[in-house]
C-alpha cells in the first residue's frame, strides 16, 4: 500500500455500473436546471446526455431526459436525491436496454459536397429518417433521428464524405403502447 | 381591496405569523429597508451578532435548544457568504434556520454591482432550497414556504435573496399554510404498514446479540421521540449506543447505555455494533466516522433503519429493513405493536440476551475512558468531569468548538436531556460554540450555558463575546487550553511523524484579559487542586465568562478506531500507539 496518509477509509470495491434513463419532471422555473446538474456535479454523478423542454405551457412543467452511468446504489441515489429536490415533481428511471422503453437522438450534419456525394450521404442515412434541411450545389444540412450509437457510427462514416459539422441533442424517451411514465 | 404593504412589512408580517421571536443578524445596505422596519414589530427582538457566520451559529443554537426554526438577517455580498459556512453546518447537521439575504436591486443583479453576488448560485448546494424573489407579490408565499420548507421532513436551512427594490415596492400579502403538497419534501406521507412493524418486531424478537443505534433524528424528532425511545430500550432490554448528535436522546448514565459509538466512541459500543446479529438504527446516518471501512462494518448483523430521509437510507450501508418515518411517529406504533403481544418480553428474553450483557460487561471492564490523572497538571478529561459533576444537578446546556476537546466532551459529559447538547458534527465548523452558546442562551434564559471550548477553535468567532455581553447574555465559554490545535496535533503525532506542522498557536491572547477587555469574567485554573473552586466560581457569576483552563498540552483522545480498521480493533491508550501499522495510519 502506498504511504498516503489520509483521514478517511480506503474506497471499498465498487460495484459493476449500469447505464440508466432518468427522467425528472420539474416545475419551469429559474434555476432549476442549475439545481439539477448541480446535484449531478456536486454529488460525483454522471451526466452522458441532457435534453431539457417545457411540455406543459399552462402548469409550467419542464420535462428533463438524462443518460447516466453508475453503480446501482448510485443509480438508486440519483433517484432518492433527486425527489427531495423542492421543483421536482416525480422522477423515472429505465435501465438502457429496457424493451418498453424508446430512446431517440436527433441530430444535424452537414457535408460538403457535389450531388453525387450528396446521394451517397442520403443513402448512407437512409434508415434514420433523413430529412434535407437545406441544400446548395457545394453543400447539404441533413437531419437524422435514431439511437446514439447509431449516429456515433454515422458521423464517423459521413467524416470522409465530406462531415464539416455535427450538432447533437441527448436522448429524449418515451414509453410504449398506452402506457405512460409514472 | 387588501392593503398593500412593503416588501419589508411583509418580512415582518410574514416572520410574526411564523410566530418568530428572534432574529439573529447583521444589517447593510441592501437590507436597510428591512432593518428601517424592525422598530414597528415589537414582538421580534433582533440580536446584532458581529459576523454573520457568528449570527448563523447563533440561529442555529437557538434552533437546536428550542425545536423551532432560526432566523438570520444579512445583508448581500460578504454579508451572504459570511453565512456561507453556518448554512453548510446546518445542511450537514439538519437544523432548521431561515436566512433572509439582502440582494442589491432587481436591474442591477448581474451587472457586478457593489457587493453583489449569486447568492442563490453559491447556497444552492448547502440550503434545502433557496429563492430569488423577483416579484414582491410572490414574497409572502416564499416567505411562508421557506418555513415550511425548513421544518418539515428532514429539517435544513433555506435562503431567502430579496432585492433592495422589492423591499420597498408594495404587494399583497397573504398567509399560506401548507403549500408543500409532494410526498418526499415535505412531511413524510408514507404510513407505517403492520407488516412492517411486525417484520421490526420479529427482527426484534429472533435476535440474541442486538443493540440500538441513535442519531440526531430522534432529538430533531421532538422531546416525545427521546421518550418512546426510553420506553422501548427498557421494554426490549437491549443495550443502547447513540452517535453525536444523538446523544442525550438516551440517559447517559443508565446501564444500558454504552456510551457513544465511532471514531472516538467506546470500546464496548464499538465492539458491540461489530459483533452484533441486529443493528437497530434510529434516526442515524451511517457517517463515515461511524462505519469506519464500510466493508468490514458490523458484518454478521441484521441491519433496520428507520430515517425520514429516503436518500440516507442504503448510500453507505445496505440493510435488511428500511422504514422512511419520522422517529416519533414509527416508535409510538411500533410500542403500541409491541406491547400487544409481547407482555414481560424483557424477563422472558433475559436468557437470550444474558450471554450478550455478559460480553459487554468483559468489554466494559476495559475501562475505555480511563485515562492517567496527575495532581500537578489538569488532564482535560478531568475538566470535564469536574465541570459535569459541579453541573449535573442543574439543567445545563452545552455546545462544543471542534477537536479534541468536543471528544472528550461527548465522551465524559453525561446527557440526560434531548436538546441540551450542541456540537458541529457533520461540517465540524471550529469556532461553532461560542455563537451557538449565545442562541441557546436566547432560548433558555435563566438557565447555565457552557461552551467547552478549544483555544484555537474559539479564537474563531471569539468577537461573539461581544454580543454576549451586549445582550446580557452569561455564557460559560470553558477553554481546555494546551496552545495546540489538539486534533491536529494528535493525528500529526500518529501519523506524520510527530511533525507538527503549524498545529501550535504561538502568541495567544491572555484570555483573561481578553474578557476583561470584552467587559465579561475572566478566570483561570492552572492547577487541579484549584478546578473545582474556579469551576463554582464560573458557574455562580451572573455574567459571561471566559475560563482558561490550562491543561496539559500533550494529551491524545482515546480509545480511537484508525478508521479503515474494523469496529473491534480500537487503540486504548497510548501504551497502544506502537501498535499503529503502516496501513493502519493510512486509514485513521
Amino acid at each position: 500500500m502506498t504511504k498516503s496518509k489520509s483521514a478517511y477509509s480506503v474506497p471499498g470495491k465498487l460495484g459493476k455500473t449500469e447505464r440508466h434513463i432518468i427522467v425528472v419532471w420539474v416545475d419551469n422555473e429559474a434555476g432549476v436546471l442549475a439545481r439539477i446538474a448541480g446535484l449531478f456535479s456536486g454529488r460525483g454523478y454522471n451526466i452522458e446526455s441532457l435534453a431539457v423542454a417545457e411540455v406543459d405551457k399552462k402548469k409550467h412543467i419542464s420535462r428533463i431526459t438524462i443518460v447516466t452511468e453508475g453503480t446501482p446504489q448510485v443509480i438508486e441515489q440519483i433517484n432518492l436525491q433527486l425527489k427531495k429536490l423542492v421543483p421536482v415533481h416525480k422522477v423515472a428511471d429505465f435501465k438502457r436496454g429496457e424493451k418498453d422503453i424508446l430512446f431517440r437522438e436527433l441530430a444535424l450534419f452537414k457535408i460538403l459536397g457535389n450531388s453525387k456525394r450528396q446521394e451517397k450521404v442520403k443513402k448512407i442515412c437512409k434508415q434514420f429518417n433523413p430529412v434535407v434541411l437545406d441544400k446548395t450545389n457545394k453543400s447539404v444540412v441533413i437531419q437524422v433521428t435514431a439511437l446514439r450509437a447509431e449516429i456515433d457510427k454515422l458521423a464517423l462514416d459521413l467524416k470522409s464524405l465530406g462531415l464539416i459539422s455535427t450538432s447533437r441533442t441527448g436522448a429524449v424517451a418515451m414509453t410504449k403502447g398506452q402506457k405512460t411514465f409514472n | 381591496m387588501p392593503k398593500l404593504l412593503s416588501g419589508a412589512e411583509i418580512v415582518f408580517k410574514a416572520l410574526e405569523d411564523q410566530n418568530v421571536e428572534y432574529i439573529f443578524g447583521y444589517p447593510g445596505g441592501a437590507v436597510l429597508p428591512i432593518y428601517d422596519e424592525l422598530k414597528n414589530h415589537k414582538s421580534i427582538k433582533h440580536i446584532l451578532a458581529r459576523h454573520e457566520q457568528g449570527a448563523g451559529h447563533s440561529a442555529e443554537g437557538y434552533a437546536r435548544s428550542s425545536g423551532k426554526p432560526g432566523v438570520l438577517l444579512v445583508t448581500s455580498g460578504p454579508g451572504a457568504t459570511n453565512a456561507v459556512t453556518a448554512l453548510t453546518d446546518a445542511y450537514m447537521d439538519s437544523i432548521p434556520l431561515v436566512c433572509i439575504s439582502g440582494q442589491v436591486p432587481t436591474h442591477l443583479i448581474g451587472t457586478d454591482a457593489f457587493q453583489e453576488c449569486d447568492t442563490t448560485g453559491i447556497t444552492r448546494p448547502c440550503t434545502k432550497h433557496n429563492w430569488l424573489v423577483k416579484d414582491v407579490n410572490d414574497l409572502s408565499r416564499i416567505l411562508h414556504l421557506a418555513f415550511e420548507v425548513a421544518t418539515t421532513g428532514r429539517p435544513g436551512p433555506v435562503l431567502v435573496d430579496i432585492p433592495k427594490d422589492i423591499q420597498f415596492k408594495k404587494g399583497k400579502y397573504k398567509f399560506f399554510k401548507h403549500t408543500l403538497k409532494k410526498k418526499l419534501n415535505g412531511k413524510v406521507t408514507h404510513k407505517i404498514s403492520n407488516s412492517e412493524l411486525d417484520k421490526f418486531i420479529d427482527l426484534i424478537k429472533k435476535s440474541s446479540k442486538p443493540i440500538f443505534y441513535t442519531g440526531g433524528g430522534v432529538i430533531n424528532s421532538g422531546p416525545e421521540a427521546s421518550k418512546y425511545l426510553r420506553e422501548l430500550v427498557s421494554l426490549t432490554g437491549f443495550p443502547i449506543t447513540s452517535t453525536l448528535q444523538g446523544l442525550g436522546a438516551y440517559p447517559g448514565d443508565d446501564p444500558q447505555f454504552l456510551g457513544m459509538l465511532g471514531m472516538h466512541g467506546t470500546y464496548e459500543a464499538n465492539n458491540a455494533m461489530h459483533d452484533c446479529d441486529l443493528m437497530i438504527n434510529i434516526g442515524a446516518r451511517f457517517d463515515d466516522r461511524i462505519t469506519g471501512k464500510v466493508d468490514e462494518f458490523s458484518p454478521g448483523s441484521k441491519k433496520i433503519h428507520v430515517d425520514i430521509d429516503p436518500s440516507s437510507i442504503g448510500k453507505n450501508i445496505k440493510v435488511d429493513l428500511a422504514i422512511v418515518s419520522d422517529v416519533t411517529t414509527l416508535l409510538k406504533s411500533l410500542i403500541k405493536r409491541f406491547k400487544e403481544k409481547n407482555k414481560n418480553f424483557v424477563n422472558s428474553n433475559k436468557q437470550k440476551t444474558s450471554k450478550w450483557w455478559e460480553q459487554i460487561g468483559k468489554w466494559r471492564e476495559k475501562k475505555s475512558l480511563n485515562f492517567i490523572n496527575s495532581d500537578k497538571i489538569i488532564k482535560p478529561q478531568h475538566a470535564v468531569q469536574r465541570l459535569y459533576e459541579l453541573t449535573k444537578n442543574q439543567d445545563t446546556f452545552i455546545t462544543t468548538e471542534v477537536g479534541q476537546h468536543q471528544m472528550w466532551a461527548a465522551q465524559h459529559y453525561k446527557f440526560n436531556k434531548p436538546n441540551r447538547w450542541m456540537t458541529s458534527g457533520g461540517l465540524g465548523t471550529m469556532g461553532y460554540g461560542l455563537p451557538a452558546a449565545i442562541g441557546v442562551q436566547i432560548a433558555n434564559p435563566g438557565k447555565l450555558v457552557v461552551d467547552i471550548a478549544g483555544e484555537a477553535s474559539v479564537l474563531m468567532t471569539m468577537q461573539e463575546m461581544s454580543t454576549a455581553v451586549q445582550y446580557r447574555l452569561p455564557i460559560k465559554i470553558f477553554i481546555l487550553n494546551n496552545e495546540y490545535m489538539g486534533m491536529v496535533r494528535q493525528w500529526q503525532e500518529l501519523l506524520h511523524e510527530k511533525n507538527y506542522s503549524e498545529s501550535y498557536t504561538a502568541a495567544l491572547p491572555d484570555f483573561v484579559k481578553l474578557a476583561e477587555s470584552y467587559g465579561c469574567v475572566g478566570i483561570r485554573a492552572k492547577t487541579p487542586n484549584e478546578l473545582d473552586e474556579k469551576i463554582k466560581e464560573m458557574i455562580n457569576v451572573d455574567r459571561p465568562v471566559i475560563f482558561d483552563c490550562v491543561v496539559d498540552k500533550a494529551e491524545n483522545c482515546f480509545p480511537m478506531i484508525p478508521s479503515g480498521k474494523p469496529h473491534n480493533q480500537m487503540i486504548l491508550g497510548p501504551e497502544e500507539e506502537e501498535e499503529i501499522s503502516d496501513e493502519g495510519k493510512v486509514l485513521v
